[in-house]
Parts: structure tokens; C-alpha cells; sequence
């Protein structure tokens, strides 16, 4: 093998985090091929979703904007809501302050929205198409099936009868990560620690899905639901995107093997719940898809993401936070990326690469964030927040708006709630405390 | 029309390039006799695992690549699971 074939950096994965670290990378002159195996870039990714913008900004100032200008993204989130279902009925919080924006860089005058609704793939391929502008090498259709090791070092990949070598190999094939796996590094994945999400992406007119969710042209909504998931362990949400909405349920995979439903079946009973079914009726259904993503936060980041010659970035490293109100995957992906960038670019080497990577991860502040979500879990774990409390806090409501031949007070049927519930005393006061301790 | 829909229709709206030459998921049929749980007609969110006569059904065709059944498989019957091959398996176009 001669000098010459060989890359300053193999990325494997054209997915946030890949093409963050690409972008980074050939940004400054390194030669980056970047390893994709669907047919272009953005096939494979998925998500629910919506991406916070700042992880962009850092990545390049203003190109966040320059993604929204070029129809990359789909709506500025204007309104947070917080949506409670039992069997027929419903309530949702909706919180608005018009803006809801974040800082940009250290221009304390510059202010850009802090979340967009997003469709990954039509997000991913206006992302590979800056990649490729500034200089990354994209091969799609380009499945890599191992790595190759020369001694304990990791010095290239394989894929089908073709053999690629670099100085560094950057992993970022996602949550179910097999190169990272592959490499002996643990991967965190299993049918406990992850969820998996079902979506329907339904189209509609702009103009009714603005007049549904009270938004206007520049903006959007962002919705979690609790109590959708027939008692599973998970949650569902609800995006505007420009002309279509995300419908879309995760759930526990190691608590659905427990019982007896099919997880589509569920998710056809929350499209069709009534407090859903009027916001979608009239759409089409345009695509339908299935993902996993990782559920524990801080708990599934790999302390070592590295090998010599090896960096694991993204999902695969266990970067995503679901805090059941906030739920942040490509910005962490997109952060990750830049930091295992930055530390090829000091020219760093062998495990001295590794650690400089692990700095960077902490200078960025991404694990100070996985950190301070990190007893999230312990809350998410309890079994009422999925129908006992959903169901209590519909319930409480329609006693207070109940008006009958007043033999009952108020407080009598709110207790009455609490009771049909079947969460004891003790159970809220254990969550209550897991909750607090989780903030 | 929005209105309860099975998978298989939801699947017919998505795009795949079908690997007719290899599975990327095989089964082992005896394995998975003995499985008395069979999570896996649960959990894909395809659907694409069914039971008739008492054997487990499945088409990789219409598989979305998630691993959900992957990691549920308790028993060994899935033998094999990896991505399909370069270019092949589901292409989202929205995702």
C-alpha cells in the first residue's frame, strides 16, 4: 500500500454525527471519505423529531439559518406542548412565548430559534451536500463490513472485496453501532436501554396544519403525549413540519415482550384516539417508518469511545437525553461529530487521540449535559407515568368541568380520581422524589 | 383517507430496494418452535413477523432496519441480522 491511497480520516456513517465530522475535517484540508450504505445520503436516518439548533451554530455560525433558508428544516418550534390521554379523553398544556429562541455564538445580540421540526432525510441530504461542497469524499451505497487491525491498532475498513485505509477511523453508524461492537468497544445497546419508535408521516395543507396547532407561518409545534402506549414504558409526540405532521409512539421493547399487543396495532389506536384523529383527519399518510433510540442518557455513553486509530461518534457512543419533555439526539450527534473532529485536527495520535477526543467531549460541555440529565431513567422508570397518572390528571379534569346534581364535592371526586388511578400514596411520593432528584 | 391501517398497506407507501439475492435477517424455524415467548410478533413495528400453524412467518422485505427483534430474541432463533447490503433495504425519503 503506498502513501497515497491512504485517507487522513474514514468516517463510517452519513448521519448527523458523521457528517458533522467530515464537514469539520475537510473544512480544513484533510482528506475525509465518508462511508454511507444507503443508495445517498439520509436513507437510513430517522427520527421524530425535531433538531435544537445550537449544535449547528457551533459546527459553523449561521448555518442553522442557511439550512432553514434552503428548506432543510421544516418549522421553527414556537409552541411546546404537554399532551395527557386516557382511553377517550384529553388534555394538553401549551406553552408559547412567541419566540422561544437561544443566543448564537458569543454575539449576545444575535438570537436564532432554539428548535426546528425536522424530516431527517431531507435534513441529511442538504447536510452531505455542504459536506461534499467543502471538499468530503461521499461514496453511498457503501455497506462497511469490518474493520482492519494491524496489531492492537485500527487501520482501515472492508467493505464487500474493497480495502480502505486511514489514519484514523471514525465510527458513527448509529444506535445499533456493529463497527463500535465490532471493535470490542461495549456497546449499551439492548432491549432494555432502548426504545423503539414507530412514525406516520401524514400531509396535509399548510394552512389547516397552521390552523389546527394556532401557529402561524413561521411557526410550529412540538408535542409529547404520555398515557398513549397502553401502559408500556414510552411516549408518543407530535410535530408540525411544513406541509406534513410526525405522528409518532416509542416504546419499551423489553416491556412490550411482556404482553400480548402488536406495537403497530397500539399506534393505529393512538392515531385514531379522539383527541388525535382531528388533527390529522384529512391527511395522507406518505411514509411509515420504525427506529430505535437510546433511553438511558449518560447511563448508555460509552466512557471509552475510542480504539487506536478508532473514535466512536453519535448514537453509537450513547448520545441522546430524554428527559420525557426534551428529547435531544441530532444535536448531541452533531457535537460529538465536531468534537472527534477538533481532536484529529491537533494531529493527535494512537490513545493520545482518543483522550484529546474525550476533552473535547467535555470541553463542549456535551457530557456536563448528559451528566446533569443522567437519574432522568430512575423517574422515566415508573411504571404510573404511563396510564396511572395520565389517567388521574384527565380524569381530575373532567370532575372539575363535571357539573350533576352536586351530592359529591369537589374535593371528594378529585380524591375519587386519585383512587381510580390505582396510584398509592406511597408511589407518588417515591416518584415525586425521583423526579426531583432527576431535575 | 386517515383511518386504522395495517402495515402491510403503510409499508406500500415507503420506498425499498429488495436484496433479492440475500437476507439480511435469517431464522432458525427450529429455534424458534421452541420459543414459547415470540416477542417478536410484538415488537417490529413492520409487523413483518407472524405465526401460522404454529411456525414463525416472516419477510425481510419490508423491514425497516430498526434491530427491535434483534435484541428481543432470546432464544437464537435469529441466526443472522445485519444491514442489507450497500444500497439495498428501506430509503426514507422524508425520515
Amino acid at each position: 500500500m503506498s502513501a497515497e491511497e491512504k485517507f487522513d480520516a474514514i468516517v463510517i456513517g452519513a448521519g448527523p454525527a458523521g457528517l458533522a465530522c467530515a464537514y469539520a475535517l475537510a473544512r480544513e484540508g484533510k482528506e475525509v471519505v465518508l462511508l454511507e450504505r444507503g443508495s445517498s445520503a439520509g436513507e437510513k436516518n430517522y427520527t421524530g423529531g425535531r433538531m435544537y439548533s445550537h449544535a449547528l451554530d457551533a459546527l459553523e455560525p449561521g448555518l442553522c439559518e442557511e439550512a432553514a433558508a434552503q428548506g432543510a428544516l421544516e418549522r421553527r418550534v414556537t409552541h411546546e406542548q404537554i399532551m395527557c390521554l386516557s382511553e377517550n379523553s384529553g388534555m394538553t398544556i401549551d406553552y408559547t412565548d412567541g419566540g422561544l429562541l437561544h443566543r448564537a455564538g458569543s454575539d449576545p445580540a444575535v438570537e436564532v430559534p432554539q428548535s426546528w421540526t425536522v424530516l431527517h432525510s431531507k435534513f441529511n441530504a442538504w447536510f452531505a451536500s455542504k459536506a461534499e461542497e467543502a471538499g468530503v469524499a461521499l461514496a453511498p451505497g457503501v455497506r462497511v463490513d469490518s474493520l482492519i487491525e494491524e496489531g492492537d491498532k485500527i487501520v482501515g475498513v472492508r467493505a464487500g472485496e474493497d480495502e480502505l485505509y486511514a489514519d484514523v477511523v471514525v465510527a458513527a453508524d448509529g444506535v445499533n453501532s456493529f463497527i463500535a461492537a465490532s471493535a470490542g468497544l461495549a456497546p449499551a445497546v439492548n432491549a432494555h436501554s432502548v426504545g423503539v419508535g414507530i412514525k406516520e408521516v401524514i400531509e396535509l395543507p399548510e394552512s389547516v396544519i397552521e390552523d389546527r396547532f394556532q401557529i402561524d407561518k413561521d411557526g410550529g409545534a412540538a408535542r409529547v403525549v404520555l398515557g398513549c402506549t397502553a401502559g408500556i414504558p414510552g411516549g408518543g409526540a407530535i410535530y408540525t413540519n411544513r406541509n406534513t405532521i410526525s405522528l409518532a409512539c416509542v416504546f419499551n421493547p423489553a416491556h412490550a415482550a411482556e404482553q400480548k399487543r402488536r406495537l403497530p396495532d397500539i399506534f393505529q389506536e393512538f392515531k385514531m384516539h379522539p383527541a388525535i384523529y382531528p388533527l390529522i383527519k384529512g391527511g395522507t399518510t406518505v411514509e411509515y417508518g420504525g427506529h430505535l433510540v437510546m433511553e438511558n442518557g449518560w447511563r448508555n455513553v460509552m466512557r471509552t469511545p475510542y480504539r487506536d486509530g478508532l473514535l466512536v461518534a453519535g448514537e453509537a457512543a450513547g448520545y441522546v437525553i430524554n428527559t420525557g419533555v426534551i428529547i435531544r439526539g441530532i444535536d448531541l450527534a452533531i457535537l460529538s461529530g465536531t468534537a472527534a473532529a477538533q481532536a484529529i485536527l491537533t494531529g493527535a495520535q494512537g490513545k493520545a487521540l482518543g483522550q484529546e477526543y474525550v476533552r473535547r467531549l467535555e470541553l463542549c460541555k456535551l457530557n456536563d449535559a448528559m451528566r446533569a440529565a443522567q437519574n432522568w431513567p430512575d423517574f422515566m422508570a415508573s411504571p404510573r407515568l404511563f396510564s396511572a397518572y395520565p389517567d388521574m390528571g384527565v380524569d381530575m379534569l373532567r370532575q372539575l368541568f363535571t357539573v350533576d346534581d352536586g351530592a359529591a364535592s369537589l374535593k371528594k371526586r378529585l380524591i375519587g380520581s386519585v383512587k381510580r388511578s390505582g396510584a398509592g400514596i406511597m408511589d407518588m411520593v417515591r416518584d415525586a422524589w425521583r423526579a426531583y432528584k432527576a431535575l | 383517507m386517515i383511518k386504522k391501517t395495517d402495515t402491510t398497506e403503510l409499508l406500500g407507501l415507503n420506498k425499498f430496494q429488495v436484496d433479492e439475492e440475500e437476507a439480511h435477517i435469517v431464522l432458525d424455524k427450529a429455534a424458534c418452535a421452541k420459543c414459547t415467548k415470540k416477542p417478536c410478533l410484538v415488537v417490529c413495528p413492520a409487523g413483518l413477523y407472524t405465526e401460522k400453524n404454529g411456525e414463525i412467518v416472516f419477510d425481510y422485505a419490508g423491514c425497516l432496519e430498526c434491530g427491535t427483534c434483534r435484541l428481543v430474541c432470546e432464544y437464537g432463533g435469529i441466526t443472522k441480522w445485519e444491514y442489507p447490503r450497500g444500497t439495498f433495504g428501506i430509503a426514507f425519503r422524508l425520515g
